[in-house]
């Protein structure tokens, strides 16, 4: 049986432990038909030429974890940003940990998505936005809906600003031998709210984790949200992530995306502009060594006038490593004094690493500023001569250089200890000491 | 201290040094000049062990040690310090770490331990001092937006912090107006001693009313064509460089 079959006769147990009544049932009924009947994607679709989710089909994912299994803070803990206090979710193999967490209903809801799914108080939330702004066509968005049970719910009042940074935490214990994971997420930031978010997967040993994760983020009018995604999985572990971001007026969202690790990792990153005035930034550090793939798909949309959309993406290939860049801009006829730009850098440090880059620009405005560009080059060899000619080892000379070509797009990391951690884990990855305090 | 030997040079199959012959002893200070195209230039960056030239004849001795086989980082340890005349730009990495790095990498290839960081802080600010450099400034990233006098003197800093026994200032003088000349002029005569040694490579003679210079060298086509004392500069200024094309020539 493969894993589309096994999700198809999945579904029919899942249901019956769910509350056929409520209006969530059809959700998910109306997306598992969609799934049913089109299946994982293929390379043949344009989206998917450089990613291939085939041999992940091939493994006998269990889809249901059996039991909770403890994990202690103390192993645990180096995948917090432990340093500061923050407000935690965290899952172990799917299943909410409240060991681990700590969650909020103080003027803020900080909590999880089975209880906004399943309790009358967040029945109104959910009714207005629960898959509202994910895409009810694109497959593995809908395989999500039709399992959509836990993962993180953030509720943000309007003027409110939750005391401290959320992180949102999903280990797998290889309890099981392949477990497939599908965390759903919902969060709402009300007119004028404020809102931090890190949000990591992490496999503790090496067997296969397959994650198919979507996040709904509504940002309302003057909204401010940055979003950090931490990806630096185990080699065996696969993640797609879909983040769909609605924003209102004046609103302005901000995604990092740090990618690291992991054997397969596709990012789905969707940004709807239903404002004016509204800012929309995406910045990305990829470095990749091994076998590993990232593919970064970013849409924007443009939908109301006025509005910016700022995207930098940089990475650094080595090994056998490929990349993605994918950017998708769509102008839209009424969105007038539209500013878009989109940059992608690219360092390929090994002969055998390829990175696939390209704009997609669809512009039916004509009074608009888009800009895209993507480079793709080897490290500056006299910029190396001239850090060797320092006394700097051609090693640490070129892990400098790398590190200055991807640090700029930490400047807008807004929490130090996080900024702090990234800086350790790029200088980490490129195997050296910089010698100096970050 | 260095010892040029019949020195020839080339990038891909451009012979660019055509046998060099060049003695510098501790305490001395000379000057290359030589028109656009001789091999000024390359004349520094083969010293300093730059990879892109193959030296096919002749060689480089620092201190009776052949520098064939060294790396250029480990030419440096060894006390040669270039200046370029085009520092690159490196963004995210201040001006202080980058010295750290530098410093402690120098330190590790000697067997020593780390500069204690107070140390390092103490020696940073004594030499931004000599090169008149603001405390705002060494918290910048490297070269990042610098103006070409500011990358310049903090080229003459980095030497300053270096120490190096042979400084190479490749073409120091380009882009610098007179008071910022003054400045990098300045923080080099402080650091001359009778045991170190300077090689200043220029276009123009204005640098070295400045940096005297004990001799002065004409590079002509890859080759070392006149030498003399510094009033061979001036001369150069005077009548310019294509006399010596034609007496070469001759």
């Amino acid at each position: 049986m493969d894993l589309k079959e096994k999700l198809v006769s999945s579904f029919l147990a899942f249901e019956n432990d769910m509350d056929v009544e409520s209006p969530v049932h059809d959700i998910r009924s109306e997306a598992m038909k969609n799934f049913e009947l089109k299946g994982f994607p293929s390379k043949k679709e344009e989206a998917w030429k450089y990613t291939s989710l085939n041999s992940l089909q091939k493994i006998d994912f269990s889809i249901f974890p059996k039991e909770i299994s403890a994990l202690e803070y103390k192993n645990v803990k180096k995948y917090f940003i432990h340093e500061i206090d923050t407000y935690k979710i965290v899952f172990v193999d799917g299943i909410y940990s409240s060991y681990l967490s700590e969650t909020t209903h103080d003027g803020v809801d900080i909590c999880l998505m089975s209880s906004a799914l399943t309790k009358p108080m967040y029945k109104q939330v959910i009714d207005v936005y629960f898959n509202k702004v994910a895409s009810k066509d694109e497959t593995l968005t809908t395989l999500n809906t039709a399992f959509s049970k836990e993962g993180a719910f953030i509720y943000i009042p309007k003027n409110k600003m939750p005391k401290k940074p959320v992180e949102i935490i999903h280990f797998s214990t290889g309890n099981e031998a392949s477990l497939m994971l599908q965390p759903r997420s919902l969060i709402v930031a009300e007119e004028n709210s404020e809102l931090q978010v890190i949000e990591r997967h992490q496999s503790l040993t090496s067997n296969e984790v397959f994650t198919n994760s979507v996040t709904e983020i509504f940002a309302a009018k003057s909204a401010i949200i940055d979003y950090y995604k931490v990806q630096n999985d185990a080699a065996s572990a696969s993640l797609v992530d879909n983040t769909y971001i609605s924003q209102k007026d004046h609103s302005h969202v901000k995604v990092h995306t740090f990618s690291f690790g992991g054997k397969l990792t596709r990012n789905n990153l969707n940004f709807y502009q239903n404002g004016e005035h509204i800012d929309s930034t995406m910045k990305g550090v990829t470095i990749l060594g091994d076998k590993q793939h990232v593919d970064h798909h970013t849409l924007v949309h443009h939908i109301e006038p006025n509005c910016e959309s700022h995207q930098d993406y940089k990475g650094i290939y080595g090994e056998n490593s490929t990349g993605v860049f994918n950017g998708k801009i769509i102008v839209d006829k009424i969105a007038q004094k539209t500013n878009a730009f989109q940059q992608n850098n690219n360092i390929l440090v090994s002969d055998k690493a390829t990175i696939n880059t390209k704009p997609q620009l669809e512009i039916f405005a004509d009074d608009v500023k888009c800009s895209h560009g993507c480079t793709i080059g080897q490290l500056d060899e006299d910029a190396l001569f001239y850090l060797q000619s320092r006394g700097i080892p051609k090693k640490e000379a070129r892990a400098l250089l790398m590190y200055a070509f991807a640090n700029n797009v930490l400047e807008s990391v807004k929490i130090p200890e996080l900024k702090t951690r990234i800086n350790k884990l790029i200088a980490n990855k490129l195997g050296v000491r910089l010698g100096f305090d970050l | 201290m260095l010892k040029i030997n019949n020195l020839h040079a080339r990038v891909e199959d451009k012979e660019i040094l055509k046998g060099i012959n060049l003695e510098i002893n501790a305490g001395e200070v000379h000057a290359i000049m030589g028109p656009n195209g001789s091999g000024k230039s390359t004349l520094a960056a083969v010293i300093a062990g730059k990879e892109e030239f193959e030296v096919t004849e002749g060689s480089v001795e620092l201190d009776g040690e052949n520098l064939e086989d060294d790396a250029p980082e480990e030419r440096a340890h060894k006390g040669i310090f270039l200046s370029f005349q085009y520092p690159v730009e490196i963004p995210g990495v201040s001006v202080t770490n980058f010295m750290k790095t530098a410093i402690n990498e120098s330190r590790k290839a000697k067997g020593l331990e780390d500069m204690p960081a107070n140390q390092m802080l103490k020696l940073i600010r004594e030499k931004a001092e000599l090169l008149e450099i603001d405390r705002k400034f060494l918290s910048r990233s490297l070269n990042e937006g610098f103006s070409g006098g500011e990358k310049k003197r903090n080229e003459i800093f980095q030497m300053a912090m270096l120490e190096p026994k042979l400084a190479i200032l490749d073409e120091t003088d380009s882009g610098l107006d007179i008071d910022a000349l003054r400045i990098v002029a300045n923080g080099v005569n402080k650091l001359k001693s009778k045991d170190n040694a300077v090689l200043v490579i220029t276009h123009y003679q204005r640098l070295l009313d400045y940096i005297v210079p004990d001799f002065v060298h004409v590079l002509h086509n890859g080759k070392i064509v006149k030498s003399g004392g510094k009033e061979l500069a001036l001369e150069l200024e005077e009548k310019g460089y294509d006399w010596l094309k034609q007496e070469t020539v001759a």
